[in-house]
Order: structure tokens, then C-alpha cells, then sequence
């Protein structure tokens, strides 16, 4: 008998199963993750989700006996009054007559609710989503990496040696270790050589054995010499630790060229019902962004009769009222275009979203820095208006009429209008819909 | 023998053995079981999950239809709505057992004994296990599946993998052989048996019977029907074999699929025969130890009671009017049958010597279970032991309906019903019976190549309409032509229903 321990071996074994359910329950599962976005805050969009889909299209069929009809014997436990030639009502439906096989063959038609994890779930709901324009230009580009010098490694791959960095170290080495060097090896055989030379003269006969020392001189320089060689070869030239190779890292390219600016009116003319659905765009927008995009620049910035950059946590959560002048926000979007955000190297997006109100006497401003500095400088711009909840707009507000004239002169403006905070998510995925982006995209070219 | 198991939530590898040991004392001792070796693998929850959701094999090749179970058995077991099994055991030699981490020790002793002694003494000794199943290669042949049918969703792209595997999961339940095939006879048969034939000719030679008219020349000359079915095997009841050796468009990778499910389903053909036996057996043998270790004071009261709580929820049999029924239990059927055949052994009444002539009063009721075990599948086993004694426990009785607006009482627990009882009980165990009886009839080969499958509707049972028609589907893209499906009444010939279906262009 063997005892294993499965318990560490790794999870997650049924992930790839689990993909293929997924990608199989496809069109069920977008419409549950529709329903519930619908249903529930956008705060807290994102954190798993539970869908209910119906099994229609995920049956497992099989050739199987009908579960009614023909002539059957069922044979149960737990008589209590029967007798033989007993007449029974038939049971509506469940308990009594039904045999072992009834209940087995209703197996797997029913409905049934399962946990997207997050990624799961916003993988589906910002499907088929973009940013308009953005591929084409500058996408291919947030991703790249170049190869820069890093200094040096001790290991690597050969092409990589670092010649010079090596020879140096061997040398330093060599001096700090003592290493005989070819001259002075060279010098002591030619003292030998001399000595043997100076024997000859004297007429002495050399012995048989030239290492034979013919006199203490002699003996103290063989003696040398075999030491030195013996050290030389114990100290190598070039040792495995001076090999330096060059060291590479993977840099990434600045591509971060994409701005998007989020304009939202907060002013009292604005009510809670319209700042949420404002909001709610908004969180769609910034959740799209931050998942879909890893280098995309996010502006927040919301006006009143003045405009301010804020951060997103002031965006979204801090209150405030006054009256609206629109072109505040967009001499703040200019102010900050300039500073930060030249258009030639970024492309910039900007959404807004108001309740087309506007001061009067600001309209004509507003219409003429839209299209001279705005428009010129976005990729695309989309305006949402938001309006109350159970009223019908019979009239246009001013800002529409504006912009309507804007965008029938040509200009790169998406306008939708929104009354219900079910209708934000179709609006969005309107706006931002990868074939309608394609598509706006090969006609402006 | 020395030692106390232990108890408590803890255990530890050592408690695991210790308990193991004791378990296999009395296992080879008393009951004498012979089994394979045992490798008992410590699992946590989310693996048993796993392992439920493929058809609990530990290897599987992949399918979206596991992830559906996997999602919808977590979606249970996070609800609190489904307990997990305590254990799965796997055909297979070694004999893979999978106990959960979170059993206590006791639990896991029970565990052992159930499925590590119980199950795979029936694995080892069915004959239908036996004859049908290699446990000794199970395990290679699905770790090639795997990477087989990885390999070829890499090759030919999932979606195209996808549509084979769910055709085949389709025709699963008629995947299976019933019989051996029979041998092509090669030359050297023919010729033996052409020489046995003309010696018994020979043997059995009577000049009488030249003086008796024959028929007519020609006439036992197959006619070209007849032909045509006998090359093509026709009629044949498996499927998914057919589909694989002759379905003219599939590519060799698609008919090695077919193949894989093929030899899947018939893996798992002896389990759905032998559900009452195999369950019934390891309960016997779980119930047997834990007692006698009990007894030999191994396991504390403690956990004794811990264990029968247990024993007693596995084994429970709700009545038909409880809102708990759901059938009859394969568990309490079994061990009840399994009790009560060693009671007729031991201590037989007159009517049990009345039914079991053979058994009754023999003393050793173990070997009278041992034989059994080996010998029967639930149909077969519950026809032959089924008896009154048990049908008055269980206060069984058989219904008649006849789609009616009443239900007719047949037979009750008495002397005039035991034997339409038991008939009832073996036929609602048999899985023939449950399963329609489907067999390719033939081919227009001459014509559009229209493939014929025939259902035999016994008792106007007809075939379940939208799954038939999606099936039918399958069918006709594995075949590649048209598909037609006639349910012909299997006392009258008369066509019921025809459900036909064209291949889809993909």
C-alpha cells in the first residue's frame, strides 16, 4: 500500500475545461453579464459575478427513452395500505410513480448559476470595445520593448562576451596573483642558457643531463625556472571568473501616447440622478481604460462656472454646486493640453458629459474654442448628455444644438443621449464599438 | 495485534497506515478478499472537485462539457446544496484510491475499507470487470487520449476537435460492445473447417435423405441485401464502432476520437451495470471491518458512532411518498441483499430453505458473497438473491402505468407478489433495459448512401424527441450523408416515428 499526497500537486487543473465552457456558453453568458451590469452598481462592477445562464446549447444529448408515454412498471419502497388491483391517482408530478429513471433523465436541462471570476467577467464586458483611430497610429507601439546595454553580467551567451572587461580582469589577476610572464620566463632560460655557455668555454664538459645543475648557479636557476613554469601553469590566462559578458535589459518604449479627458458638469442645474448616470459613464470609462489599455493617460476634469483638474477619487466621490459655464472646462482641457499633452505626439480623446445647460452668453465661446482648439486636437469626441430620468426632452438643449451644427460641419463629435442608467452601458458600447470605431476610421481616411 | 487508531479531526500519514494495516487484518483474514495493490492519494476539496467533473477519471483529455459540471458542481458545493463524496477509487491497478484531506481519521479508516478493500475486491473479482476492463492500462490509455487529443486540437484547431468529441459524447451510451466480436475467420480456419464439416458429412451419412425434396436451386443464395449487410457487419448495435471502421469522410484522427470515447464507454459500461453490487459489496466489507474493529477495540465508541451516523445516511432508503425519494438507493439495495444473504446462510427460516435450496443453512455465508461478487451484475444478482424476507423489510411494490389516468397496483410484499417484485427490481437494474435499443440496420449503398438506424420500441416506450433529433444530427455529421431513424414497434414492425437528419456543411 502507498500513501501519496496529492494535496500540493498543482491547481487549476480544470481551467482549460473551463475556458471551452466559457467560450461554448459565449453568447448566453454576454447576455447575463449585460443583464447584470444593468441591475447593479458600476462601483462595484468588476468584482466576481454571478450569472444564471440556461443550459439551452450546453445539453449534453443522448438517445434516450422518452420520460412519459407507453406502458411502464415502476417498483418503489415503503408500501403503507396497497394492495394488489389498487387503483392510484396519478401523482402530478415527483413522487410516486416515477421510477430511478425519470429523475435521471431530467439531469442537466435546468438552469443553473455560476461565478465568473473578474477577469472572466470584464473580459466579456468590455469585448469588441476600443478606443477609435488609436489602433491604427499608435497601439503597435505601447507594447514594444528595446534592448539597452545594462553593464555587465557574469553569465550569458558567448556572442555577448565583453572582450576588453574580460582581458582586463584576466590581466589584473594575473598581476595580483604573480603569474610569470613570457619575458621573465624568457630571461631566466637565457641566464641558463648563458651559464651552460660559460661552462662550455671553461672547456668542462656538459654532463649527459642538461637539467643536471653544473654548479650552485646554475641548480638555483633550474630550480627557479621549474617553479615559475609550475606556477604558470597552476594560474591560468584567462580564468571562467574574469569572464565578463554585456548585459541587455528589455526597455520599455515611452508609448503611453494616449490621453483620454473626462469632462463632467457638476453643477446645481445637474441633478443626483443626473450626476450618477454621468458617473456611471464615467466608471465605465475609466474601468475600459485601465484594463484595456496599460498606457493610457486619464485627465479628470469637472467644472462648474469654474473648471479644475482633480484626481480620481475627487472626480468621483466629492460634491459640489454652482452655476455652468462649459468653456471653463475646456480652457482647462487647453491648459492642460499645452502643458503636458503636445497633440503631435499624443492622441488625445476626450469625453463629455452635461446636462446642456450653459450659461447663454457662454454658448458662442463655447462653440468657437470646441471647434478652433478642441476638436482640432482630439481623435475623437464624445458628448453625452445626460437628462432626467422620466421626462422625455421634447426641446434640445442648447449645448446639443451646438454641437449638432459641430458635427454636421464634419468634425470628429459622437453625441448620444442618456435617461436611464440602463441605457449607459448600450450608449457606451455604442460609442466605443470596435466595428463602428473601424468603420468611422476608413471613412475619415 | 496492538494498537488504537486514534481519533479526532487530525490525522497523520503514520495514523493513515496504522489504520490501513488494521483494515487489512481483517479484510484477508475474515473475508478473505483478494485485491489489487492500493495507492490511496490525499486529495483536497477543489481535486475532488476536479476529479468529479471529468467522469472521475484522474486523467482526462479536455471538453467544455467538464468545465459545465465542474461550474455547476462548485456552484452546488459553495451553496451548501451538495456534499462531496468522501472518496473516489478508480478501476485500476494499482488501485488509486482519493480520500479528502478534511475526513477525520475514523472517517478515512471507513474510507479505506470501503473503497480501498471493498471496491477493489469487486474490480479485481468481477467477471464483467475482468473480461472487459484492463485496470493494468487504463491509466497509460488516457494519458495517451490526453495528449492525443491535445495534439490534435494544436493540429486541426479546437473548434473541429470539439465537434467530434461532442458527436461521440452523443452516441456514448450506444459506444458499447455487448459480445465479442467474432474473429474474421482467416484462410487456415476455413480450411480446418471445411475438413471438420466434410468428416462429419461423412460421420452422419444417411442415403435417405437424398429422397427428400429440396428447395428450389438458388433460393439460400444471400440475396444482395443480405450480402451488402454482411460485409458492412450490419446489423450493429455499437455506434460509435460503425461510425469509427466505416463512416466514409471521417479523417484517421477524427475515427481515433471516435475510438478514445469508444474505449471510454466501454471502461465504463461494467460500473453502470454493477452499481448495486459494487456499492453493496464495499458497504458490506466497510460495515464488516469497522464492527470488528470495534470490536477488538481499535476504534473508540467515539468514533464508532461517528462511523455508523454515516453508514446509516449512506444506506437510507426514503419511501416513495418521502419528499427525500428519489429512487430506489443502490446502497441500502445492496447491502441489504449482501445482510441478507449471509443471514440465509446462517441462520435460514423454512421459507428461505423453500427459495434458496442451494444456500440456505450452508454456515459460510462469506463464500456464498464471494462467489456472488464475482459471479453476477446487479439484474442477474438481485434475480437470483432477491429475497421475500427482504421484499416484506422493504415493503416493495410494483406499479403499473399504462399512461392512464390511474395507476395500477401489480404486485405487493405478499407470497402471490415476491416473484413479479423481483422481476420488477432485476428489470429496473438492468441497464439493457434503460437504454434504447438502437442498431444500425443499413446503408443505401447503390443510392444517396442513406445510413437506416432502427429503434425496437418494446411497450410503446418511445424516444425522447428533441435530444433524438440532436443526436440524429451528430449522427449525420460523423456519416457525412443522410441519417434516418425508424422506431418500429419490436412486436409488430410497425413504424411509430421517423426522425431523419442531413449532414451540416461546415
Amino acid at each position: 500500500m502507498n500513501i501519496v499526497d496529492r494535496r500540493l500537486n498543482p491547481r487549476g487543473k480544470s481551467l482549460a475545461n473551463r475556458q471551452r465552457f466559457i467560450r461554448r456558453a459565449r453568447s448566453q453568458i454576454m447576455d447575463a453579464v449585460r443583464r447584470a451590469s444593468a441591475k447593479q452598481g458600476i462601483a462595484d462592477l468588476g468584482s466576481g459575478e454571478k450569472v444564471g445562464i440556461a443550459s439551452d446549447g450546453l445539453r449534453e444529448p443522448q438517445l434516450r427513452h422518452a420520460g412519459s408515454g407507453g406502458k411502464r412498471i415502476y417498483l418503489t419502497p415503503g408500501n403503507k395500505e396497497f394492495v394488489e388491483g389498487d387503483l392510484i391517482p396519478r401523482p402530478p408530478s415527483g413522487a410516486g410513480g416515477r421510477g430511478s429513471q425519470a429523475s435521471a433523465g431530467v439531469e442537466g436541462q435546468d438552469s443553473f448559476q455560476f461565478v465568473l471570476t473578474r477577469e472572466e467577467f470584464l473580459d466579456l464586458f468590455l469585448e469588441d470595445l476600443e478606443l477609435p483611430d488609436m489602433l491604427r497610429k499608435q497601439l503597435r507601439l505601447t507594447d514594444t520593448f528595446k534592448m539597452v546595454r545594462a553593464g555587465y553580467s557574469v553569465s550569458g551567451v558567448h556572442t555577448n562576451l565583453a572582450l576588453v572587461r574580460t582581458m582586463r580582469n584576466s590581466l589584473a589577476r594575473r598581476m595580483a596573483l604573480k603569474r610569470p610572464s613570457n619575458a621573465e620566463l624568457a630571461a631566466r632560460e637565457a641566464e641558463i642558457a648563458r651559464l651552460l655557455e660559460e661552462w662550455g668555454e671553461n672547456g668542462d664538459n656538459p654532463g649527459e643531463d642538461p637539467d643536471e645543475p653544473v654548479s650552485d648557479e646554475h641548480g638555483r636557476l633550474i630550480e627557479e625556472l621549474r617553479h615559475q613554469r609550475h606556477r604558470r601553469s597552476r594560474i591560468p590566462f584567462v580564468d571562467p571568473v574574469d569572464v565578463r559578458y554585456n548585459r541587455f535589459r528589455p526597455e520599455p518604449q515611452p508609448a503611453a501616447s494616449a490621453v483620454m479627458f473626462c469632462l463632467m458638469d457638476v453643477s446645481g442645474s445637474m441633478t443626483e440622478h443626473m450626476k450618477d448616470l454621468a458617473k456611471r459613464f464615467f466608471k465605465l470609462l475609466y474601468v475600459f481604460l485601465t484594463r484595456r489599455y496599460r498606457h493610457v493617460e486619464i485627465v479628470f476634469i469637472r467644472h462648474t462656472h469654474l473648471a479644475r483638474e482633480v484626481d480620481e477619487e475627487t472626480f468621483f466621490r466629492s460634491p459640489e454646486s454652482g452655476g455652468t459655464i462649459v468653456s471653463t472646462a475646456f480652457e482647462e482641457m487647453q491648459r492642460v493640453l499645452a502643458e503636458r499633452f503636445p497633440p503631435d505626439s499624443w492622441n488625445v480623446y476626450a469625453a463629455q458629459a452635461s446636462d446642456g445647460d450653459n450659461m447663454p452668453a457662454d454658448n458662442a465661446r463655447t462653440s468657437a474654442l470646441l471647434q478652433r482648439v478642441i476638436l482640432p486636437a482630439c481623435q475623437y469626441f464624445a458628448y453625452l448628455e445626460v437628462g432626467a430620468e422620466h421626462r422625455e426632452q421634447t426641446t434640445s438643449t442648447e449645448l446639443w444644438r451646438a454641437y449638432r451644427a459641430i458635427a454636421q460641419a464634419g468634425f470628429p463629435i459622437a453625441m448620444r443621449k442618456v435617461n436611464h442608467r440602463s441605457q449607459i452601458y448600450p450608449v457606451f458600447r455604442d460609442l466605443f464599438a470596435r466595428e463602428r470605431a473601424t468603420r468611422e476610421a476608413e471613412v475619415s481616411s | 495485534m496492538s494498537g488504537f487508531i486514534g481519533s479526532g479531526a487530525d490525522w497523520d500519514f503514520d495514523a493513515l497506515r496504522r489504520a490501513h494495516d488494521h483494515c487489512a487484518d481483517i479484510a484477508f483474514g475474515e473475508l478473505k478478499l483478494d485485491i489489487y495493490p492500493t495507492q490511496i492519494e490525499v486529495i483536497t476539496s477543489e481535486q475532488m472537485l476536479d476529479a468529479y467533473s471529468s467522469i472521475r477519471m484522474p486523467l482526462m483529455y479536455r471538453h467544455w462539457s467538464f468545465g459545465k459540471h465542474f461550474a455547476r458542481d462548485e456552484a452546488y458545493y459553495r451553496h451548501g446544496l451538495r456534499s462531496l463524496a468522501y472518496e473516489i477509487v478508480i478501476n485500476s491497478n494499482p488501485c488509486l484510491c482519493y480520500v479528502m484531506e478534511e475526513n477525520t481519521l475514523a472517517m478515512q479508516t471507513l474510507v479505506i475499507a470501503h473503497a480501498g478493500f471493498g471496491h477493489n475486491h469487486f474490480f479485481k473479482n468481477n467477471n464483467l470487470f475482468t473480461q472487459w476492463t484492463d485496470a493494468g492500462s487504463i491509466l497509460d490509455y488516457m494519458e495517451f487520449a490526453k495528449k492525443y487529443i491535445a495534439q490534435c486540437e494544436d493540429k486541426y484547431g479546437e473548434p473541429a476537435v470539439e465537434r467530434v468529441l461532442d458527436a461521440a459524447h452523443a452516441l456514448m451510451t450506444h459506444g458499447v460492445s455487448r459480445y465479442p466480436r467474432r474473429r474474421a475467420p482467416d484462410l487456415h480456419d476455413e480450411e480446418a473447417r471445411a475438413v471438420e464439416r466434410r468428416a462429419e458429412a461423412e460421420r452422419t451419412f444417411n442415403d435417405l435423405w437424398r429422397t427428400v425434396p429440396g428447395r428450389a436451386a438458388g433460393a439460400n443464395l444471400p440475396t444482395v441485401e443480405a450480402e451488402r449487410k454482411k460485409r458492412l457487419g450490419l446489423p450493429e448495435e455499437n455506434l460509435l464502432y460503425f461510425f469509427e471502421k466505416k463512416a466514409p469522410l471521417l479523417k484517421p484522427w477524427q475515427r481515433e476520437i471516435l475510438r478514445i470515447v469508444r474505449h471510454v464507454a466501454q471502461y465504463f459500461y461494467p460500473q453502470k451495470q454493477t452499481k448495486v453490487m459494487n456499492e453493496g459489496c464495499a458497504t458490506f466489507t466497510h460495515y464488516h471491518i469497522i464492527n470488528r474493529l470495534h470490536e477488538q477495540g481499535h476504534l473508540s465508541d467515539g468514533a464508532m458512532m461517528e462511523l455508523l451516523a454515516s453508514h446509516t445516511s449512506v444506506v437510507f432508503q426514503p419511501d416513495f411518498d418521502d419528499p427525500r425519494y428519489s429512487g430506489m438507493n443502490p446502497y441500502a439495495v445492496g447491502f441489504g441483499m449482501m445482510q441478507d444473504i449471509v443471514r440465509i446462510c446462517e441462520a435460514p427460516t423454512a421459507e428461505d430453505r423453500d427459495w434458496f435450496p442451494e444456500i440456505a443453512g450452508s454456515g459460510d455465508g462469506l463464500a456464498v458473497l464471494r462467489d456472488a461478487w464475482a459471479g453476477y451484475r446487479d439484474e442477474s444478482f438481485i434475480r437470483q438473491f432477491l429475497s421475500p424476507a427482504l421484499i416484506r423489510k422493504m415493503k416493495l411494490f410494483s406499479v403499473f402505468d399504462d399512461g392512464g389516468p390511474e395507476l395500477v397496483v401489480k404486485a405487493i410484499h405478499n407470497e402471490r407478489g415476491y416473484r413479479a417484485v423481483r422481476a420488477a427490481m432485476a428489470d429496473m437494474f438492468d441497464v439493457v433495459q434503460h437504454e434504447p435499443e438502437i442498431e444500425i440496420v443499413d446503408v443505401d449503398l447503390i443510392g444517396d448512401r442513406c445510413l437506416m438506424l432502427q429503434h425496437r420500441v418494446h411497450n410503446g416506450v418511445m424516444l425522447e424527441e428533441t435530444e433524438t433529433a440532436m443526436v440524429m444530427q451528430h449522427c449525420a455529421d460523423l456519416w457525412g450523408y443522410e441519417v434516418k431513424l425508424l422506431e418500429t414497434d419490436a412486436t409488430s414492425d410497425a413504424v411509430l416515428k421517423r426522425h431523419a437528419a442531413s449532414p451540416r456543411r461546415s
